[in-house]
């Protein structure tokens, strides 16, 4: 089964968000507020991935394609442009609010946790009026 | 609401992350990027189905750590429902527009040391701390 692998990839990023306390609102808020209860943990979770992933990725962009791909899928696009700043300046206000991001809150979905839920929700109406906004913006 | 330092627990968790992200790399080579795995699933064509199946992974994760020691993954929300209405909202179109998220930008973009992904970090740390700042400091919610 080719999917199993990939599976096992995103039961490895689920734990690990399990464990880093990303997937814990008040910790992460926690992170930004350095005037208040500041808690330092995320930038240990910020160092850690970079640093497996920054050496990881070295040594995988040395072969010349993926196992089971012939081509690595990079993003070509280089330019800073208005979309990319007003998007992540807009992500951060949202982060800041709730102190759950995408990739935090999609794996703890199944604890059933009613915020979590609530989050998801919201998410997905925000990220269907954005496509819907880039479709008229072309 | 105070919450506790983990310095272990967080960078086992980091390496984790770290590691996810060079192993879907090393086998289809893609970004890790919660963004475009999430629309994709949803939106995309014939090419969806290991996005599927890596986010039928991240589900499985809190129950590993569930199984392991007993207890899910702690979750502390200190803000209303309107708020996290709100924030859910902004954060679904933030990261649609700003091409990616803590995930794709902060982790696999800034590990491959892309412009775009260093400037996009940058950009939602510093307005995510100065919100924060707002709410807490200035407003005293």
């Amino acid at each position: 089964m080719k999917l199993f692998p990939i599976f096992l990839t995103g039961l490895i990023f689920g734990v690990g968000i399990s464990i880093s306390g990303m997937a814990n609102p008040a910790k992460v808020m926690n992170f930004f507020d350095i005037a208040g209860t500041w808690d330092p943990s995320l930038a240990f979770v910020m160092g850690g991935a970079l640093l497996v992933a920054g050496i990881g990725y070295r040594i995988v962009f040395r072969r010349p394609a993926p196992m089971m791909d012939t081509t690595f899928h990079l993003p070509q696009n280089n330019h800073i442009d208005a979309r990319l700043l007003g998007g992540s300046a807009v992500f951060g206000i949202g982060w800041g609010i709730t102190g759950f991001c995408p990739g935090a809150a999609i794996p703890v979905i199944g604890t059933g946790n009613v915020n979590v839920l609530l989050f998801m929700a919201a998410l997905m109406i925000g990220i269907f009026a954005a496509k819907a906004l880039q479709k008229r913006m072309g | 609401m105070e919450t506790i330092f983990t310095p272990w627990q967080s960078l086992g968790g980091g390496l984790l992350i770290g590691l996810a992200s060079v192993g879907l790399m090393a086998l289809n080579g893609r970004i890790m990027g919660a963004t475009g795995i999430l629309s994709g699933a949803i939106f995309g064509g014939a090419d969806r189905w290991w996005r599927v199946a890596l986010l039928a992974g991240m589900l499985c994760g809190p129950l590993v750590v569930l199984l392991i020691t007993g207890d899910w993954p702690t979750i502390q929300v200190p803000v209303s429902n309107t708020m996290i209405i709100i924030g859910g909202i902004l954060v679904g179109l933030g990261v649609t527009f700003g091409s990616g998220c803590t995930s794709g930008h902060g982790v696999c973009g800034m590990a491959r040391l892309s412009r775009r992904s260093i400037v996009a970090t940058i950009t939602f740390m510093i307005t995510c701390a100065a919100t924060l700042y707002v709410l807490r400091h200035v407003i005293g919610l």
